[in-house]
């Protein structure tokens, strides 16, 4: 696993320019994840942006949350199920109507693999 | 009769004894919005003729006596978030400029039902991401009351909307905040329900479980109708719970004897544990520059203050028990709902992709495709917010951000526990000042991010909360009062909200 350059910022010692926490390689890892392309300008930004908000996040760390289970949803809801049937009939043909490219009733894609 | 001066309770009043009809309220909220929707621009997308027809339609079916409820005839608007059947639904983001959706949204199928009618979709942030109605793909919404100013946001054009009389009320969503402070800054009353009552079916995901659907409108009588409309069973959405006492008019009672309501001192710029009490009033000062975030964190403005602590002293004099306490954790929820929300989005908003519906750039090879789609069709703010989102869930990064925000949370849920067991109610601001001026939050989004302190941590707790219009400051800009109550309690919430509201001269 790739690792990001991680220096000590103790909030005190924060300046202008003191975002850095976010180098190069992790704005490119993420934007692959997000599946963005972003021009470098919005490389730079992004830098800026995502190290401001992760000082702020940091905020976070203040707590000891040792033992305190991970709570996802509020309510204690599992296992919601329903019957297995179709209510609203075949809306393929108006489904299609949005998609930006379509073929004999299907969605049609850019080339995906080469041969 | 001056049709727009009634709120949705009466007008639907009016049409059902005969004195007007469902085709005349449409055109009178068409007729006010080709004044002034002009300068506000609350729609993104306004149907006239569908509106007018729809309205007729549903006339013959009131003169039927088939519709006999008390919304049927009435003007509504639906945040562009919400799916319509046949009838644009953009997010207010240009990768969705050409959606139609096939289905509408569960609440507004409810309200359809009903007999409300869609005057068109209102204007929001980008996928409901803001607190201005600023980040839209298609241009600023004015506030009513000053239009150098914003609504407030994400659900702006909604708010404005009602405030403008450009419907009677309107559907909006509240992640972190969406309904409650829009409603604030336009001066009208909004509410986000508890976790689970109203069905996100058709509610453009953008932190699930955040996101509820929740009316703004006029009084808190037409809230309480048209939550009741909304709130109903629905096995489409998997964390909607089936509730049975939405009967939430049963709760419009002037009558607050005996309810016990806390208000948090970090709410309102006065810290108990240094200070005491309420009337200690000159110790706030300190706190009182605008968003300080020192150690007690939050910055109030002074009007906003004396706004809603003479509310407070309103409910007090109908016999409310009203005291100071702290609640904990209150600095916390920022962060912890900016990780969250973000690693939903993130996920949430994969979907658009360019393959099924919206807009699609050309490229060579599908992934070319996807990127290039999704970097042209989100705006910045999306983009910041699916950034963070992947980093906070990314592997080795994962631990250390979400699930520590998700820990947290469960301690911010636990204080509101605490605070439930003593009190009825919470009482404090929607925000810490009025509506900013145009331009100004873009600027600096950490501020406006921090303008959200007071409403986010309902939404991580799951928690019902309204906002009732409680003044306005020396710039005539409207303050909000919110009222924060334990899941399943919106009963509680109205009962002082309408008691509040009567007696407020």
């Amino acid at each position: 696993m790739r690792k990001t350059v991680f220096r000590d910022f103790r909030s005190e010692e924060r300046g202008e320019g003191m975002t850095e926490r976010i180098d190069d390689e992790m704005i490119e890892y993420v934007s692959i994840l997000a599946k963005l392309e972003l021009s470098a300008e919005e490389k730079e930004q992004a830098k800026k942006d995502m190290g401001r908000m992760l000082d702020y996040i940091d905020k976070m760390n203040e707590l000891d949350t040792t033992g305190v289970e991970p709570m996802s949803h509020i309510f204690p809801v599992q296992n919601v199920f329903r019957e297995d049937v179709i209510t609203n009939g075949d809306g393929s043909t108006r489904t299609l109507l949005n998609a930006p490219e379509q073929k004999e009733g299907m969605f049609s894609v850019p080339k995906t693999f080469d041969s | 009769m001056e049709l727009l001066s009634l709120s949705a309770v009466e007008l639907g009043k009016a049409i059902k004894e005969g004195r007007t009809t469902a085709v005349e309220a449409m055109e009178a909220v068409l007729s006010q919005i080709e004044k002034s929707e002009e300068v506000l621009h609350c729609y993104i997308t306004i149907n006239k003729k569908k509106a007018l027809n729809k309205a007729a339609e549903v006339q013959r079916r009131i003169d039927a006596k088939e519709l006999t409820g008390p919304l049927a005839g009435v003007p509504m608007a639906v945040k562009d978030n919400l799916c319509t059947e046949g009838m644009l639904t953009t997010c207010a983001s240009a990768i969705l400029a050409n959606y139609v959706p096939t289905y509408s949204a569960e609440a507004v199928s409810r309200l359809e039902k009903a007999g409300a009618v869609i005057v068109g979709k209102t204007n929001m942030d980008e996928f409901a991401m803001g607190s201005t109605t600023e980040t839209s793909a298609y241009g600023v919404t004015r506030n009513p009351h000053h239009r150098e100013h914003v609504p407030g946001g994400s659900s702006g054009g909604s708010a404005a909307a009602v405030a403008a009389g450009e419907c009677f009320f309107a559907l909006g969503s509240d992640t972190g905040g969406s309904i409650r402070q829009p409603a604030s800054h336009c001066g009208v009353v909004g509410m986000k329900p508890t976790y689970g009552t109203v069905s996100r079916y058709g509610l453009v995901a953008y932190g699930s479980s955040l996101d509820q659907v929740g009316p703004l409108c006029k009084t808190v009588e037409d809230c309480a109708v048209i939550l009741q409309t909304i709130a109903v069973p629905d096995t489409k959405d998997a964390t909607q719970i089936a509730r049975e006492d939405t009967d939430f008019t049963s709760a419009l009672k002037k009558d607050v004897r005996g309810m016990r309501i806390g208000i948090p001192g970090d709410y309102i710029g006065l810290s108990p544990r240094k200070h005491g009490d309420l009337s200690s009033k000159e110790h706030g000062e300190e706190n009182c520059q605008e968003y300080s975030h020192g150690e007690r964190g939050i910055g109030i403005d002074s009007q906003v203050r004396e706004s809603v602590l003479r509310a407070a002293k309103i409910l007090m004099e109908q016999g409310a028990v009203v005291e100071e306490f702290d609640l904990d954790l209150v600095e916390y929820a920022i962060p912890v709902y900016y990780t969250i929300a973000a690693a939903e989005a993130s996920s949430n908003l994969e979907r658009f992709d360019g393959i099924k519906y919206g807009f699609r750039a050309g490229a060579k090879g599908l992934h070319e495709m996807y990127k290039k789609t999704r970097s042209q069709g989100f705006g910045q703010e999306v983009k910041k917010r699916i950034m963070l989102g992947s980093y906070v869930l990314s592997s080795g990064y994962y631990d250390a951000y979400y699930l520590k925000a998700l820990r947290v949370k469960a301690m911010i849920k636990k204080a509101f526990e605490q605070a439930f067991a003593k009190y009825d109610c919470i009482l404090g601001p929607v925000a810490p000042t009025t509506a900013p001026k145009l331009g100004e939050s873009l600027t600096d989004p950490m501020k406006m991010y921090l303008g959200d302190i007071y409403t986010i941590s309902v939404n991580l707790a799951g928690l019902p909360a309204i906002s009732v219009p409680c003044g306005s400051d020396s710039r005539g800009l409207p303050i909000g009062l919110q009222l924060i109550g334990d899941c399943f309690q919106e009963k509680k919430l109205l009962q002082a909200a309408y008691t509040y509201e009567k007696c407020r001269s």
